[in-house]
């Protein structure tokens, strides 16, 4: 028989009632350090998928530099540099944007791990915040190299003022939180079918489109354009990037603010109602 | 102080269904058939503070539906439960913050990380404070003589290593309600006694309410003093487990030894069915009413030199009462 007191506490571990803020900050910092170490036990694997990462854009790069060489320096407004400059920027980005995808959601559901989670006192979606929050800072040092090596080879031509720079951080920090809520939403249907694939595999072609991810909106057709501003998509790849180009003027950007503020809003509302149908939905099925 | 209350509880699931082949699957497409399967069916039971229940069943005989219902992660169909005075269902934070599910085939911790990691984020989640949670934290792992394996990213542990790190834990915000679904599954022996005397040592300290599935009757007989028998849905039996074997066996094991005969001895079916036979030692079942007789004939007509009579072992009991259909069990 084993003598120690195995709790060696003798009054309730936890304090029931309100989870305080200061509890909650602690939460994501926990949560983020905890990301911080597991990415920084698979170095090959960032380092191979950064190199994966890095591939999509310095094709995009090399196919549009040629086509405004071709047609007289220009096309869309932007010179092959700025081009380069804009790929370039869009490394970080994605690096920045990179946040819980429906396929490992779609993981966590059948591993019985969301069960697990919902047992606890705090939405599994405070767990995810911090986590990826904290996932950005490996994932950047990782991308500082790589830009470095990029820029060397493209040359690219930024141009931003000073609050650009500034500013800059802010909307790399909004473009996250629009593809979390969104990503997250999406993660949601699997609570109602387990064949996601082409439902996620629509979803990233339409991001892909209407996003700049695949190219600057203004190189885009008109309705094009028209379209990708009622979709959250141009918010979190083709605004932070413009900023930093230099290509937003300060009221642009106020407003692109509040639109990425508006997004976050709506998709967080959108997270909540759908998350209230999809517990109701698991907790009358199982999993 | 409240405990666990359930009364007529049922869970009827809606399963799809279809015959096999082409024809079948080109109308499902148009119409689909669900059928419905009722996995608990009207049980009750009550637990009280601070008590170790085993619920023992086939697979598929409701219990972990139960644990699940119990842990607010599945909605009822009907009845009425409840959990230290809450209702599960409605996984209020004062609830999670008061109750465990530990499922033995499903992980909790992050597999890339070492367990101590995982354990300050369940202490932020849960808003245990730093000096209790280390304090707690260190002994359960003394007692789980866990050492260095918590400083391992949990991939690299056994199984056996893994699941202790899961228990501490899942115990680490100290609940009151522990739901162990098979805690002990796939586990070494060594490792399963060292799983149970946890189990009990923090039922003892902190007077929590344990319900216990296993298939391993080591843990039942080792941590239950009270079963709850479930099969096909519905509760065959409710009570202390030395009672099970009363209620569910009708034979007794007499085991007889006797002084050496020369192979001269009687024909031994004659007293009851002979189960093994070595030497000068046999093993007879025979129906419980007859044991006495049985014994006292073996005694007037053998050199007997040790007689025991005995309950068949809790495994074959339990195994005779699942093999038994719904309709027939008592």
């Amino acid at each position: 028989m084993i003598q120690a007191d195995l709790t060696g506490t003798s009054g309730p571990a936890q304090r029931l009632g309100r989870i305080s803020l200061r509890d909650r900050i602690d939460m994501y910092v926990v949560a983020a350090r905890q990301a911080v170490m597991e990415q920084l036990q698979y170095r090959a694997a960032n380092i191979m998928f950064m190199v994966h990462v890095l591939i999509e854009p310095v094709i995009y790069l090399v196919v549009w530099s040629t086509i405004a060489r071709s047609q007289g320096g220009e096309i869309g407004g932007y010179t092959a540099a700025q081009f380069a400059g804009y790929y370039i920027i869009w490394t970080l980005v994605r690096q920045f944007n990179l946040t819980l995808g429906p396929y490992a959601f779609n993981w966590r559901i059948k591993e019985g791990r969301l069960a697990a989670e919902l047992l606890r006192p705090v939405h599994p979606i405070q767990v995810d915040l911090g986590y990826y929050l904290g996932y950005k800072i490996p994932q950047t040092l990782y991308w500082l190299p790589m830009g470095v090596i990029l820029w060397l080879l493209f040359k690219p031509e930024i141009n931003p003022d000073w609050w650009q720079v500034l500013v800059f951080p802010v909307a790399l920090l909004m473009a996250f939180f629009v593809r979390f809520c969104f990503m997250w939403v999406l993660g949601l249907v699997c609570f109602w079918t387990e064949k996601v694939d082409a439902l996620f595999e629509l979803y990233f072609a339409t991001e892909l489109l209407f996003s700049g991810r695949l190219v600057p909106l203004e190189v885009m057709p008109a309705w094009a354009q028209t379209i990708s501003g009622f979709l959250p998509f141009q918010w979190t790849f083709y605004f932070p990037i413009e900023v930093l180009l230099g290509r937003v003027g300060l009221a642009e950007f106020g407003w692109g603010l509040l639109a990425q503020i508006a997004w976050v809003a709506g998709g967080y509302a959108l997270i909540m109602l759908v998350w209230k149908r999809a517990i109701k939905r698991f907790t009358a099925v199982g999993s | 102080m409240n405990g666990i209350k359930v009364s007529n509880l049922t869970k009827i699931y809606k399963v799809p269904e279809r015959e096999a082949g082409l024809k079948a699957a080109v109308v499902s497409l148009i119409k689909r058939k669900n059928k419905d399967v009722r996995a608990v069916d009207g049980i009750s039971f009550e637990i009280e503070p601070g008590e170790i229940v085993g619920f023992l069943g086939p697979n598929g005989a409701g219990k972990t539906t139960t644990l699940k219902m119990l842990s607010g992660l599945l909605y009822p169909t009907s009845g009425e439960l409840s959990v230290l005075g809450y209702l599960p269902q409605k996984r209020e934070k004062d609830f999670l913050q008061q109750i465990t599910l530990v499922m033995g085939q499903r992980s909790q911790l992050n597999w890339d990380i070492p367990a101590l990691d995982s354990y300050d984020l369940y202490r932020a989640i849960y808003g245990i404070p730093v000096d209790q949670f280390k304090q707690a934290r260190d002994k359960m792992m003394e007692v789980m003589q866990l050492g260095d394996l918590v400083k391992k990213p949990v991939r690299n542990l056994s199984l056996g290593e893994r699941m202790k790190a899961e228990m501490v834990g899942a115990l680490l915000h100290q609940p009151q309600v522990l739901f162990l679904d098979e805690p002990t599954i796939g586990v070494d022996v060594t490792m399963q006694r060292r799983i149970r005397s946890f189990i009990q040592e923090y039922n003892q300290e902190r007077k929590a309410t344990v319900l216990l599935t296993s298939h391993y009757m080591a843990d039942v007989q080792a941590l239950c003093k009270r079963v709850i028998v479930i099969h096909h849905g519905k509760i065959l039996y409710d009570g202390q487990l030395s009672g099970l074997v009363d209620r569910f066996s009708a034979k007794k094991t007499l085991v007889v030894t006797t002084s050496d005969l020369n192979g001269q001895g009687p024909d031994m079916n004659v007293y009851g069915a002979v189960v093994s036979s070595e030497a000068n030692r046999t093993t007879l079942r025979v129906d419980k009413s007859e044991a006495p007789q049985v014994t006292a004939r073996l005694l007037a007509d053998l050199p007997v030199t040790d007689l025991t009579v005995e309950d068949p072992p809790i495994e074959e009991v339990i195994e005779s009462v699942f093999a038994t259909p719904s309709e027939e069990t008592p």
